[in-house]
């Protein structure tokens, strides 16, 4: 097919609620241990596009493929797919019902049908990554929202994903618990990990991304590199937003 | 104390209300004693009016009470709970499956859960046991496997699957969404997220609920009463009545009714415990 494998490659990409058009044509690819960061107002549809990489949401045209296999192919092994493409959540998402080792052990038994003693071997190893060995007892509504974070994180890297995508994983934090978490994300960067990331959180942007994709109105409007995309932006909206963003006490209303 | 009006938070439009006749808490004094005194007034009526001799006589007679031991516990209180425990089961089962019915993106499947939900839960329960009685008449040849015990528990199924459906299907319409987005993004099918995922939290929210649903099914089970069971098959009301007609007295369907108790009302406050207890955690 394409020489280039990419680890993500979107063509085209349309997506609809109904009459809402929330994404207008979409093309941009990322490869493999790049570390990604899509920036854009809110409503600009960031998320939906997020969704549409492990196909959570269903695109209404467009083509998205990932380690070489077309997603949008009607016949896809979704769930296969999605093996290879760890998520996390703005919320968190972790099972409430289940201490934090078995919210890192279930998916590698029930979806790898890992042994027992293997997951656990796995999910401490990731919990160890996370700073949350000592938790793997805890539930989850017994952590900080950053200890809930890490926790997530350490259950989709137990899958051994080839690609992270994280949807404002900061975003739903207090203050002062945000740092632990972009911590670890900035770690795994560094492990090569090939990240997709929707963050608010310009000073990550800025250091660890490769590139940034600037997102408005359902499309790309400036997609290069970090320095370039945050430091000297080219498009007029770009520029407005980063000035919202960087300094949000003088805002022209 | 005084009788300003302190704590009268100024109208609107500032304003305080103008006050015509008595204080609000003179008026509450006076209400409270006059429902003290009709208290009294029906009391005393009931001590003249009634004959409680009679009343003993007829409804707690010791003999006569004495006579339905042990067979009241060995024989009818236990086969209330093996109707109703059974039911319950069944009951939980088959609401399950008709509340993922009700959910399924097929539509076939959420039109018939919907048709059979709406039937039960719009029949009365002693129609529901007068069919199950007629059935063999329906469908010559045909038997409710496990006999009496299976056709009361089959009646108790039929009558609580309704309602237990549409419970379960809140408690899995209030599991949020991400828990089954995150449980697919782990590569989780549809099935295998219901099952370890979604289901189980749907269960613990339901448990309040399902605690006074098996309540109403122990109340519903003296129902089997209109099956004609007899000998070791029979439950606590028709138990109490057969022993009541027996003797020509009432003692043995007030005996019934505290055994009846014993059990709904412990479980009727374990229920509002859990429900509050689950308040509290989420
Ligand atoms: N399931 C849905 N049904 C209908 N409309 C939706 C749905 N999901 C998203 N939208 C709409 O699509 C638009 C884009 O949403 P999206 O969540 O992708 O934006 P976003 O860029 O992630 O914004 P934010 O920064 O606020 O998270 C919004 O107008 C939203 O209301
Ligand atoms: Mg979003």
């Amino acid at each position: 097919m394409i020489p280039v494998r990419h680890a993500v490659e979107i063509r085209d990409l349309h997506k609809s609620f109904g009459e809402l058009q929330v994404l207008k044509g979409i093309d941009f690819t990322v490869d493999p241990g790049q570390v990604v960061c899509v920036i854009g107002p809110s409503g600009s549809g960031k998320s939906t596009l997020l969704r549409c990489v492990n196909l959570l949401e269903q695109p209404t045209s467009g083509m998205v493929v990932v380690e070489g296999l077309e997603l949008t192919d009607r016949d896809a092994d979704l769930d296969a797919a999605r093996r290879r493409v760890g998520m996390v959540f703005q919320q968190f998402n972790l099972f409430p019902h289940m201490t934090v080792l078995e919210n890192v052990t279930i998916a590698q038994r029930r979806v790898l049908k890992r042994g027992k003693a293997e997951a656990e071997r796995v999910a401490r190893d990731n919990l160890d990554r996370v700073g949350l060995a000592d938790k793997a007892g805890s539930y989850p509504a017994q952590l900080s929202g950053g200890q809930q974070q890490r926790a997530a994180i350490a259950r989709a890297l137990a899958m051994n994903p080839a690609l992270m995508l994280f949807d404002e994983p900061t975003s739903a934090l207090d203050p002062e618990l945000v740092g632990d978490v972009l911590t670890v994300m900035r770690k795994l960067a560094e492990e090569g990990m090939t990240m997709l990331v929707v963050t608010h959180e310009m000073a990550f942007a800025r250091d660890v991304a490769d590139r940034v994709v600037f997102m408005d109105g359902g499309v790309i409007v400036e997609d290069g590199p970090a320095a370039q995309v945050i430091g000297a932006p080219q498009h007029e909206r770009t520029k407005s937003f980063l000035r919202r963003v960087l300094d949000p006490t003088h805002t022209d209303v | 104390m005084t009788d300003q009006l302190k704590t009268a938070e100024p109208g609107p439009g500032g304003n305080p209300p103008v006050r015509a006749g008595l204080s609000p808490r003179k008026k509450q004094q006076i209400s409270r004693a006059v429902q003290y005194v009709i208290l009294v007034a029906v009391a005393v009526a009931a001590v003249l009016l009634i004959d409680w001799a009679s009343l003993a006589q007829n409804f707690a007679k010791p003999e006569v009470a004495q006579e339905s031991l042990p067979e009241l516990f060995t024989v009818a209180l236990k086969n209330t709970l093996i109707y109703s425990v059974g039911g319950f089961v069944f009951a939980f089962l088959l609401g399950l499956v008709l509340a993922l019915m009700r959910l399924s993106p097929v539509r076939p499947y959420r039109w018939l859960a919907l048709v059979y939900i709406e039937i039960f839960r719009g029949l009365p329960a002693l129609l529901i046991f007068l069919m199950i009685l007629f059935l063999p008449l329906a469908l010559p040849g045909f038997e409710v496997p496990g006999g009496t015990y299976g056709q009361g528990i089959l009646g108790l199924t039929i009558v609580g699957a309704a309602y237990m459906a549409e419970t379960l299907r809140a408690g899995l319409q209030a599991v949020p969404k991400g828990q089954m987005e995150a449980a697919r993004s782990l590569g989780m099918s549809y099935g295998r997220a219901m099952i370890t995922i979604i289901i189980p939290q749907a269960v613990r929210i339901v448990i309040p609920p399902t605690t006074n649903q098996f309540v109403a099914l122990l109340k519903d089970s003296s129902l089997v009463l209109f099956l004609g069971v007899s000998g070791e098959y029979v439950e606590l009301t028709k138990f109490g009545n057969d022993l009541a007609s027996t003797h020509a007295n009432a003692t043995p369907i007030l005996v019934v009714g505290v055994t009846y108790l014993l059990v709904t009302i412990p479980l009727g406050y374990l229920a509002s415990r859990l429900e509050r207890r689950q308040g509290k955690g989420r």
